[in-house]
């Protein structure tokens, strides 16, 4: 049974390495879609760098994400659906929310545009009409910022979308990513944040329809998650964490990450309001 | 497909440090959730083999049923367990690889107690009258008869290996697939499809399923050695 | 008969029932120490169940087994079987051996010596090394009886030992079994081959259909069998015999 000792040893270890590589680190809970455009992969060796503090980043839907704070499992929450965050802050579980930066949504769609939106900048007309023409339409269905920033679009175009979908409008329940492969394998419109577009690969026929829309901003908002609500939240980590997001310094970070030339996300953290 | 197998071995010759990490760390969580299952496993698989009590038939089947646990399901069990507002959020171990190995040896820990049991059954069958003659106690008989079986039984800790490897569900759950930290063969390669990279998510997928092949083709020469050595 | 020996072992009203069926049916008999006791009898007469129920493999639905100096549980044996088809553990030859007697309780610096011994005494020390599940039938026979052997038993059980193994292989077993019987042991040996029962034993108890029908020295079952179904057994192996 000598094998077996050596195993255990061996497993031991690996296990335990990248756990012991760190011994300050947080958790923030973040969106799929600030993960997958690769922001945090630029930001985070640089804030871990001036601090050594290892930022663990659990990347779900905005909602997953908020649950997963109300449930104690994060420390700081890095997400962008306002009407929610300022639930999660009025339920007590936030401690202040801050705004980080905005991205805007961009509205992808078919080459064969079957209902005419291309180049368009007016996100509810669009809508309109891509309801009107019955022309596959795939949403995240997941509570995520995106998700709900469609809803609203929704109501601002006067559809009550959960009552008049039909079976152009499909309901995916996953990730941007995700969504993104599924509207390429369909030829379906489908909005997306532009991060995640600009950095998804498998594009098939689609390209951008619509953009510019002021309606279309996407704000991300930064909160530490309430230490008296959740004794376990490392407060002062955390904390060091949402300060040097919205410090010049790591603003400026954030303006610099850019994918093929282009920005991706802009820094706000100055903007009263937002 | 070329392009996938193009960048598989493109990664392999590299040896890219992130890559290394990610292979490391998946051999890590899934061979010590092996280990600990192999641990209680085994000895619960005799146990119930040799063992005579009320109930025995119907656990056997309960067993054999939990060896098709979907990982997901153990995941979203493991992880209430663990969250802070869990009974056992107070380890603070949810997103760290040791929940993944939780998770892990519970998802296995069926397997290898349910086939051991009955690879010790079938040879409980063949040596019961002998191995009573010799005056050898229950727990003597059990202890005999693991060792007798060994060769099954590395099969059958193999096949849980290859299990534990393959399953994306409980690890991304339970460890929240994050970057240097719990982020595994699997749970990359559903981060990279879903980002649009298939090339690299079926390069991934092309050295696990070598890895998978590896360990397979092990099993089947041990078991072709014992049989040839030991009859 | 010594001090804390097991015979003389008696059976009284033994019978064994299972799945409905009485294959056993109220046998009482004596065995004592001394000449070797053949159980005899065509196949299906419960030869097999009889021999289980006294090494104590069975426990009898009716009746009782008394050895005269009961076994405390967890107590090394004093009787050992040797089955028709050999069961080896896959170790070596000398393994299977060594593990009898750890079960014994046989202290581990004694061990090799005595299964050298054992070895020897059934001409198989050339294959201590090897795997003895690789062994042919005839030596895997001989291995189980060096692994009794080893452990000195008082009485040695044999379930029809060379049913399958051809007539060399045969002969050699039973000059162990008469080794066995020369150094004292008490030879209880279950066959339904005639020949073999008047080689070997001095006393022939016949079953017919789970019943105790005949029980006389073996010159005497032969020449002038009691019963009629033992007469027809006779006649029916050997139809040349009266």
């Amino acid at each position: 049974m000598d094998w077996m000792r050596r195993l255990l040893v061996f497993a031991a270890l690996a296990a335990a390495l990248p756990a012991a590589a760190q011994d300050k680190f947080i958790v923030v809970a973040s969106t799929t879609s600030t993960e997958q455009s690769g922001l945090f992969g630029y930001l985070l060796p640089i804030f871990q760098k001036k601090t050594s503090i290892q930022v663990r980043v659990v990347a779900l839907g905005t909602g997953q994400a908020l649950d997963l704070a109300r449930r104690g499992d994060a420390d700081v929450v890095f997400v962008h659906a306002r009407s929610a965050e300022k639930k999660f802050l009025a339920e007590g579980h936030g401690v202040k929310r801050f705004p980080v930066m905005y991205n805007d949504f961009v509205l992808i769609g078919p080459k064969a545009d079957p209902a005419k939106v291309a180049g368009g900048k007016d996100i509810v007309e669009a809508l309109k009409k891509v309801k009107s023409a019955q022309a596959p339409f795939v949403s995240r269905g997941d509570r995520s910022g995106t998700h709900i920033a469609e809803l609203e679009l929704w109501t601002l175009a006067g559809i009550d979308i959960a009552r008049e979908k039909g079976r152009w409008y499909r309901d995916t329940g996953q990730g941007m990513g995700p969504a993104l492969n599924t509207a390429a394998a369909m030829n379906a419109y489908i909005l997306s944040d532009r991060g995640t577009w600009i950095a998804f690969k498998n594009r098939g026929e689609l390209g951008i329809d619509v953009q510019g829309d002021p309606r279309l901003f996407n704000q991300y908002g930064v909160m530490l998650v309430n230490p008296d609500k959740h004794p376990n939240v490392k407060k002062e980590l955390g904390q060091a964490f949402v300060d040097w997001v919205i410090s010049p310094e790591g603003q400026q970070a954030i303006a610099e990450y850019k994918i093929g030339g282009e920005q991706l996300f802009f820094p706000n953290a100055n903007q009263p309001g937002a | 497909m070329s392009e996938a197998f193009g960048t598989a071995l493109r990664l392999l010759a590299d040896l890219d440090p992130k890559l290394v990490e990610i292979v490391l760390l998946s051999l890590g969580v899934s061979l010590m959730a092996v280990a600990i299952a192999t641990l209680l496993g085994l000895p619960l698989g005799a146990a119930i083999a040799v063992g005579r009590f009320p109930g025995r038939r119907t656990l056997i089947v309960i067993l054999n049923a939990l060896m098709g646990l979907p990982p997901v399901v153990v995941g979203l069990v493991i992880y209430l367990l663990l969250s802070r507002a869990g009974p056992l959020g107070a380890l603070g171990i949810l997103f760290t690889p040791a929940a993944m190995v939780i998770a892990q040896t519970v998802l296995i820990l069926p397997i290898v107690a349910a086939l051991s049991r009955q690879a010790i059954e079938d040879a409980w069958r063949e040596y019961d009258e002998q191995l009573r003659s010799l005056g050898a106690g229950r727990v003597q008989a059990a202890l005999t008869l693991l060792w007798d079986t060994r060769f099954s039984l590395l099969t059958t800790v193999l096949a849980g290996f290859g299990r534990a490897a393959a399953e994306v569900g409980a690890v991304m759950i339970v460890g929240g697939n994050i970057d240097g930290v719990t982020r595994v063969m699997t749970t990359t390669i559903a981060l990279e499809t879903s980002k649009g990279d298939l090339p690299l998510a079926l390069g991934l997928g092309i050295i696990l399923i070598a890895i998978i092949l590896a360990v397979n083709a092990a099993a089947y020469l041990t078991k072709e050695l014992a049989q040839r050595r030991y009859g | 008969m010594k001090n804390g020996s097991l015979l003389p072992l008696r059976l009284h009203d033994v019978s064994f029932a299972a799945g409905g069926r009485t294959i056993i049916d109220g046998i009482s008999l004596e065995i004592e120490a001394g000449r070797s006791t053949i159980i005899l009898g065509a196949n299906g007469a419960g030869k097999s169940v009889l021999m289980r129920l006294m090494h104590g493999l069975l426990a009898p639905t009716s009746g009782r087994v008394e050895w005269s100096a009961p076994e405390r549980a967890g107590a090394p044996r004093k009787q050992a079987m040797v089955f028709q088809r050999p069961v080896m553990l896959r170790r070596s030859a000398r393994a299977n051996v060594g593990y009898a007697l750890k079960i014994a309780g046989v202290p581990k610096s004694r061990r090799a010596t005595q299964v050298r011994e054992a070895l020897d005494g059934v001409g198989l020390a050339h294959l201590a090394r090897r795997s003895a599940r690789v062994l042919s039938g005839g030596e895997q026979q001989r291995l189980a009886l060096a692994r009794a052997w080893a452990l000195h038993p008082e009485v040695l059980f044999l379930d029809e030992p060379t049913a399958s193994l051809d007539p060399s292989a045969t002969r050699e077993i039973e000059a162990v079994i008469r080794a066995f019987d020369a150094a004292g042991t008490k030879i209880v040996m279950a066959t339904h081959n005639l020949g073999q029962a008047r080689r070997l034993g001095d006393d022939i108890v016949f079953l017919d259909r789970g019943r105790l029908v005949e029980r006389s020295p073996v010159d005497q079952f032969f020449s002038k069998p009691q019963s009629a179904q033992a007469a027809a057994f006779i006649k029916g192996e050997l139809p040349w015999i009266g």
